[in-house]
């Protein structure tokens, strides 16, 4: 019974016997208003000045870097950083080498499992289902840096220890639970029904599954994939605990490597940073929609 | 207690869509006044026109005295009823029905006067301490109506407030609504698109069709008398039949000798549609009679209190209604005689009832 | 007449939910019957056991004498038209008529063949290149329904296929889907909870309850015969007038008596009167059968006008001719025809008969 369904534009209009009180005034905006823009404008400058920074210090020649006064427009660009980043004895070239194989592995091993499983929770009858579903989003209650150490002991013992396998593994079973439950949201919101009909039609599960709800859950399974290349790529606590070996390690301790010793090459940091970078930015734009459906999913039922 | 009048009322929308063209309405006081139409034929827009839950583009409202366009619904002095009863979860029915007064700053013996009157004309004083998760959807409904009553507004506005429930509860409540306002003798402006309420409640019914008003009078002249095509076709169930005929000799003559009464101010040889409700024909076994029309039963829906007939006849499809104790089959060929007055006749062209 | 479907004792429960109790249907080939009840009867979840996308708790389900409580629904032969049509939305009108087609591997001149004619019954072949989406819910309804029926399988099952469209589209499917019945010949089981459609449709109509079968048989039978308090007011509109009452030689209830017509009662037994707004009648022929009361509302509904009465402490509803004019408030006397009243026993609620 829909007792708490208010009709959306009718808040404290006073006339299906609520309050007599007078309806909110809608203040319109007016974007001259002068001191929302001066602390927005500030606030920004604050927020992205490290950004600006790195940026021109991955293009800045290396003696504009430490000039005194810095320099801040009054440079000229140059791409020898940039070279330095891709060039085959670089320290960070085999680091992102190793980031690209690591994130692309574990994503697609947490989704070959994760999308089946999510199915599973969707729509079959499954004993203690709710609290399978809890347990498994209650991995992600913790920082996964809490358990390093036991992994580090587990994987020495099993001579996993500085492999690239051992890493994948470690993020395909920390993206397992959330792909897991991000699918199951997207599987959701596919009605059992088309499954149903395509069975009464003569398929079986399996097929109607393929040929009718899997066109449909693409967009679900990109995002999802996103969501879980994103959060291998950035990893650091594990990549650097695992692996100490400068020829397997991934990009972020990579990177981190550059500082430290006698002279770090801060242009060659700024530019690696800048590179790794980039894939997130545009991934993250390429799922904008989803980063606000997968967090509520779930939480509000149809 | 107020009339209610709309006057030139025009809405157009930002996007070019006019769902109200110029609309002349006068309401009575104490009228209950149904507009009624499919859905996106401006009634709901008029009404919350009325209400001032919309602004008009062009047009006055006036309630009583009172012209109100530009006041906020709080300030018209009326009460609305939603589809969606919009009830406090967390208030009894009984705090539920004394919010509005009490916000109002109504001293407490008139609050739990006035919710006791309302409690007993709707039957709710068993109910009075509930909460509405614990009410059903009519009990609800109710609640929401004694909301709006104990407000003794100028006016109720009601936006399809049974759609919402099932047939059975439905018909129940629709004796009830009316049974109140004609108690109250409130002014009651209802919308709804299901032309049985429409018939069974308004003293006058104003049907719409894209903005526009098609015609407005009490229920029997609606149907005995629809002013339009659309009206004929909108109202009654099974729907009007609309007959292709030509004036002879003081009758109509429809396709395959179908005669019908001929209303007086006919020219001979004119073509006019004949609207024919479907208990003004009676079908029988064919005998031998040439004076009938001919026909063949396509289908027969036995209501249990009555049988509609479908007849496939040269003149068209004819819906028959007859008495449950005649029994004709599927397929059988039968005759079709029409009974009684004149009925209406309409000009195919303009499509309106042709006075004479 | 052997029959297409039958369930023996279903039982299926959801939770705390029982929606199926020893649910017995027995369902002749050709016919078209009606599953008719109240939503929440257990009518979607008869249709799902039988086609197999629910598994029953105890009871069998035989298709044309072979147990079929196992078969996936593939095997079941069936064809199903669901409430929401449940069409595949990526996937254009014709390709979703042909889908079970497809699914059974049939050769493409053959399929385009079947699909093509099954567009032209249904008068949507200016529709068969477009997607769902791009349809009304009308247009949607037919192209679900030419998915069911481009194959020819043991029965058509129909779950509330008409409670989306519009009063018009819907009496017009109506006599459609009567007619497809007829040129084909076929099993159709049919789901709803309007009775209007049940009794204008249907050969047989079984009403169900709470899970159970209260009656089946033809719908003048269940209107003029029912079984029990339940299936009489579930069936005929307005719905029926009931009256608690004490019965032996006479019928006594609050405020109002009438003579016993012939019940098989004795003791004082407590009763249930049920009589129908058209055995009711607002001219006074015989002064023993009146019920008394004053007018609560009066409604022209333009071939008829139902007049709602207030007796002592209910309301009963009188079916009087067009031309009635009366006013709230109005005293008013009722006649009864007592040759169709019914009688319901209090506790069991079944129908007392005459002697």
């Amino acid at each position: 019974m829909a007792t708490h369904i208010q009709p959306i534009d009718l808040a404290d209009a006073g006339i299906a016997g609520e309050t007599a009180a007078p309806p909110p005034v809608r203040r319109r905006r007016r974007l001259g208003s002068g001191i929302e823009v001066v602390l927005l404008t500030v606030f920004a400058v604050v927020m992205l000045f490290p950004v600006i920074w790195m940026l021109e210090t991955a293009l800045k020649e290396t003696r504009d870097i430490y000039a005194v006064p810095a320099k801040v427009f009054s440079f000229s660009p140059t791409l020898e950083h940039l070279k330095d980043v891709f060039s085959s004895g670089s320290p960070v070239f085999s680091g992102f080498k190793n980031s690209v194989i690591v994130s692309g592995a574990s994503t697609l091993i947490a989704t070959v499992l994760g999308v089946p499983a999510a199915y599973a929770y969707s729509r079959f009858k499954i004993p203690f289902k709710k609290d399978q579903l809890f347990f498994i989003l209650s991995t992600r209650f913790m920082p996964p840096v809490v358990v390093v150490i036991p992994i580090f002991l587990m994987f020495r013992d099993l001579d996993l220890l500085g492999t690239l396998q051992g890493l994948i593994l470690v993020y395909a079973a920390f993206n397992l639970p959330f792909t897991i439950w991000m699918m199951k949201g997207f599987i959701d919101e596919v009605p059992a029904e088309y499954e149903e009909a395509a069975m009464l039609d003569g398929y079986s599960r399996l097929e109607a599954f393929w040929r009718v709800t899997m066109p449909l859950l693409v967009p679900g399974i990109v995002a999802t994939a996103v969501f879980a290349l994103i959060f291998s790529w950035n990893e650091f606590v594990y990549a650097i605990f695992l692996i100490t070996d400068p020829a397997n390690r991934t990009a972020p301790p990579a990177i981190a490597g550059l500082i430290g010793g006698t002279t770090i090459d801060w242009g060659l940091v700024a530019a690696s940073a800048m590179v790794f970078a980039i894939p997130v930015l545009v991934f993250a734009y390429l799922v904008r929609r989803h980063l606000v459906a997968g967090v509520t999913l779930g939480a509000v039922r149809r | 207690m107020a009339e209610v009048l709309v006057k030139n009322l025009h809405k157009a929308f930002p996007d070019g869509t006019v769902a109200v063209h110029d609309l002349d309405l006068e309401i009575a006081d104490g009228e209950l006044f149904v507009m009624l139409g499919p859905s996106g034929c401006g009634k709901t827009t008029t009404l919350r026109c009325v209400a001032g839950l919309e602004t008009e583009t062009s047009g006055q409202i006036v309630i009583g005295d009172e012209v109100v366009s530009g006041l906020r619904p709080s300030q018209r002095d009326i009460a609305m009823v939603f589809q969606f009863y919009a009830l406090y979860p967390h208030l009894s029915v009984h705090d539920n029905m004394a919010f509005p007064l009490r916000a109002a700053g109504h001293p407490d013996s008139e609050v739990s006067e006035r919710v006791n009157e309302a409690a007993r004309m709707l039957r709710l004083e068993p109910l009075l301490k509930r909460r509405p998760s614990k009410l059903s959807g009519g009990e609800q409904q109710r609640v929401a109506l004694g909301r709006a009553m104990v407000r003794h507004p100028k006016a109720f506005l009601m936006d399809e407030p049974l759609t919402n429930l099932d047939a059975e509860l439905r018909a129940d409540m629709r004796a009830e609504v009316k049974h109140v306002q004609q108690r109250l003798r409130t002014t009651m402006i209802y919308v709804t698109h299901d032309q049985t309420e429409a018939m069974a409640l308004g003293n006058r019914i104003a049907i719409m069709n894209q903005g526009r008003l098609e015609q407005v009078g009490a229920p029997m002249e609606v149907y005995e008398r629809p002013a339009t095509l659309f009206a004929a076709r909108f109202i009654g169930s099974p729907p009007m039949n609309l007959i292709e005929a030509e004036v002879t000799n003081g009758h109509l003559t429809a396709a395959g000798g179908l005669q019908i009464k001929a209303p007086d101010g006919l020219r001979r040889g004119e073509r006019v549609i004949a609207g024919v409700r479907p208990e003004r024909f009676v079908v029988s076994a064919a005998d031998g009679d040439a004076e009938a029309a001919r026909g063949r039963v396509v289908s027969r829906e036995a209501l249990g209190d009555e049988t509609i007939y479908v007849v496939e006849t040269d003149a068209g499809l004819l819906n028959v209604r007859m008495p449950p104790t005649v029994r004709l089959a599927e397929e059988e060929v039968v005759a079709v005689r029409y009974q009684g007055t004149a009925p209406p006749v309409y000009d195919p062209e303009t499509e309106r009832v042709i006075d004479r | 007449m052997s029959s297409a479907i039958v369930t023996t004792g279903i039982g299926k429960s959801f939770g705390d939910v029982h929606a199926l109790r020893d649910l017995d249907l027995d369902i002749p080939e050709g016919s078209f019957f009606v599953l008719l009840g109240p939503s929440g009867a257990g009518k979607t979840t008869t249709l799902r056991v039988i086609a197999g996308l629910e598994k029953p708790d105890y009871g069998t389900v035989h298709l044309n004498g072979i147990d079929a409580t196992e078969a996936t629904p593939a095997e079941r032969d069936l064809a199903m038209v669901f409430q929401s049509y449940a069409l595949y939305p990526k996937q254009t009108a014709a390709d979703n008529i042909a889908s079970p087609l497809r699914a059974r591997r049939m050769g493409k001149s053959d399929l385009d063949q079947r699909v093509r004619q099954v567009a032209e019954l249904l008068h949507i072949e200016h529709l068969l290149q477009r997607k769902p989406a791009q349809m009304s819910g009308g247009e949607q309804q037919r192209v679900a329904l030419g998915r069911a029926l481009v194959r020819e399988p043991r029965a058509f099952l129909m779950d509330e296929p008409l409670t989306n469209l519009d009063l018009k589209l819907r009496v017009e499917m109506r006599t459609e889907l009567t007619r497809i019945h007829r040129s084909l010949g076929r099993t159709f089981l049919y789901v709803t909870n309007d009775q209007v459609e049940a009794m204008s449709m249907a050969d047989q109509v079984a009403v169900l309850h709470e899970g159970t079968v209260q009656q089946v048989g033809a719908p003048t039978e269940i209107y003029d015969r029912p079984a029990n308090r339940w299936v009489a007011t579930f069936v005929g509109s307005p719905r029926i007038n009931l009256l608690p009452c004490t019965a032996n030689g006479q019928l006594s209830g609050n405020g109002w008596q009438l003579p016993n017509p012939g019940f098989a009662v004795e003791d004082d037994r407590p009763a249930l009167l049920g009589v129908r707004a058209e055995d009711l009648s607002l001219e006074v022929r015989d002064e023993a059968a009146t019920l008394a009361g004053t007018v609560y509302a009066v409604e022209p509904l333009g071939d008829r006008t139902l007049v709602d009465i207030e007796l002592a402490d209910q309301r009963i509803v009188v079916k009087a001719p067009p031309t009635a004019s009366l006013n709230i408030g109005d005293s008013v006397r009722a006649s009864v025809d007592l040759d169709r009243i019914h009688l319901f026993d209090a506790d069991g609620e079944a129908a007392i008969p005459r002697r």
